[in-house]
């Protein structure tokens, strides 16, 4: 099933589009966090969000894989749509097994390096010890921890640093072999060598996945995004091709965000 | 005044009040271990009252006492625990559960002789289960679901919200992300609420006074429909009710039901730092 996934993406070339926003309104109580925003994000494309705080860029990642109905005062209108199907009539948890999510902060399970990574497939019925291990290598490759980890896979994974446990949590969410992977300022806790690391596997990622990239440092946006997105106060400023965002924005208010102006 | 004498000051006060807090729990037990350790012996614990229960061990109130509690356990732990679960993982935030909260809230602050009322009119009489070990088992458990529910929803509200969040994101479900990733890491303060309600639960007397506790029996009980002595009644009886029974006996007793409530929360000390040391984060 995985690889047919991947086929049947790369045989509808790069053009295809993975995700569509539209006219989607989201409310936390009677604070309209997202106003109407209409978006498309494309198979294997980086698409970074950025946009100062309040900006309801976490709220759009959010809704993405519908964490933000775990919120009791959260209200929305409009759809969005995984591959043309509406995400509201998929299960949560189907939904949330293609569209994974890494957080801002690196939430390893306290359990140890193994246990965090097949988490999500032990958990999906796969019990097979050899499987197993072979998702892990794969998962723990993929973002660049393996050799860091490979001889102490037992451990507990709170005792890796920051940047690891980061790294760790990338393995995790791939381990459930997601379509689409939402980060959620992966790297606002992280020192630049880290960061560099998870940018890193971020771009060899997009190979096999479509990503979206919320961000409060616009140079990582600059850095890795292929399109950009700019949000204000709930609302879509404007999304481009990231270096005529960062070089030729058309909105004054973007110009005025990139270059440090406000935020 | 200086400051630094002023400093002294607070902090003896502060120390004299920590020093009144354990002194009546010293007391008591230097008075308890004092007058009843000389007339604890195997034979104290192993045989069954004679004489009008002036001589003779205290073996079918231990047992009875054991009985109680761990059938209670079995009635008040799941169901504690699972309604802990539904108001802490799954309730909305409505008029139905906000009572339903206040209602834990006071029903932990009910005496326990109303408990034992409650016992009687509802599983002795209605229900029809007789004076017997099954009715006491019961009244111990309401009484201790308030306890049971309210430590357990402590101990789930503790684990990490982002446990949750993390579990999800993979495409659990919200049983699977309870059960793997919330549950396991409460188990230590819902099983240490637990012990604590259990060592309450050995020690009260009114719950059990109409709905199980017998004054002499002069067999153990054989099955949950029967009758059975207990430890806190059984203390009371001696104590009150027979006429020239020594002090040493009714001071071994108490010794005894001290020494159970004691073991019972030093396991719930020991074992709560023991889990915490295995699941932190």
């Amino acid at each position: 099933m995985v690889e047919n996934k991947g086929k049947s993406q790369k045989e509808k070339g790069k053009s295809q589009v993975k995700i569509e926003v539209k006219e989607l309104n989201i409310w936390f109580g009677k604070a309209l966090a997202l106003n109407s925003l209409n978006l498309e994000i494309q198979a294997n494309e980086i698409l970074g969000v950025i946009g100062p705080a309040n900006s309801g860029k976490t709220s759009f990642l959010r809704q993405l894989n519908r964490l933000n109905e775990l919120e009791l005062s959260f209200k929305m209108s409009g759809e969005a749509f995984l591959d043309a199907k509406n995400i509201n009539q998929l299960k949560p948890e189907v939904l949330r097994k293609r569209v994974g999510m890494i957080f801002a902060l690196p939430q390893v399970l306290p359990m140890s390096i193994y246990d965090n990574v097949t988490y999500g497939p032990r958990m999906h019925g796969i019990n097979n010890k050899q499987e197993l291990a072979r998702i892990t290598e794969e998962a723990l490759k993929a973002s660049f921890l393996w050799d860091e980890v490979k001889d102490r896979l037992k451990e507990f994974a709170t005792k890796l640093s920051g940047g690891q446990q980061q790294r760790l949590c990338i393995s995790r969410t791939l381990a459930v072999r997601p379509e689409v992977i939402l980060f959620d300022e992966p790297c606002s806790g992280l020192d630049p060598i880290s960061t560099a690391k998870v940018e890193e596997s971020m771009l060899r990622l997009k190979e096999q996945y479509t990503i979206v990239l919320v961000t409060n440092n616009t140079k990582q946006a600059a850095r890795v995004a292929d399109r950009t997105a700019f949000f204000l106060m709930g609302e879509l400023i404007e999304i481009d091709k990231t270096h005529k965002i960062f070089t030729a924005p058309r909105d004054k208010k973007t110009e005025d965000y990139i270059q440090g102006k406000f935020g | 005044m200086k400051t630094t004498t002023k400093q002294k000051i607070a902090f003896s006060m502060l120390f004299l009040c920590t020093i009144i807090v354990i002194l009546p729990v010293l007391f008591v037990l230097g008075v308890i271990i004092k007058n009843g350790a000389k007339g604890i012996s195997w034979n104290f614990l192993t045989t069954m009252p004679s004489d009008g229960m002036r001589q003779g061990g205290i073996y079918p109130a231990i047992v009875g006492t054991l009985y109680l509690v761990s059938l209670s356990i079995v009635f008040s732990l799941p169901v504690g625990v699972m309604a802990a679960i539904y108001l802490n993982e799954y309730a909305k935030d409505n008029l139905l559960t906000r009572l339903i909260r206040l209602a834990i809230v006071n029903l932990a602050g009910v005496s326990s002789v109303v408990y034992g009322l409650f016992g009687l009119a509802l599983f002795v009489t209605f229900m029809k289960f007789g004076v017997s070990i099954l009715s006491g088992a019961l009244t111990l458990a309401i009484m201790n679901l308030p306890v049971i529910i309210t430590a357990s929803r402590e101990a789930l509200a503790s684990v990490p919200y982002s446990f949750r969040e993390v579990s999800l994101s993979l495409g659990l479900s919200r049983w699977q992300t309870i059960r793997h990733s919330v549950l396991p890491f409460a188990i230590p303060g819902i099983l240490t609420g637990a012990i604590l309600s259990l060592a309450r639960a050995a020690g009260e007397t009114a719950p059990i006074l109409f709905t199980v506790a017998a004054f002499y029996l002069p067999n153990l009980p054989a099955s949950v429909f029967d009758q059975a002595m207990a430890l806190p009644y059984h203390l009371y009886i001696i104590s009150t009710q027979i006429p020239n029974i020594s002090i040493q006996t009714r001071y071994a007793t108490a010794f005894v039901l001290v020494g159970i409530v004691f073991t019972m929360n030093i396991i719930a000390v020991v074992l709560r730092a023991r889990l915490r040391k295995k699941k932190k984060w």
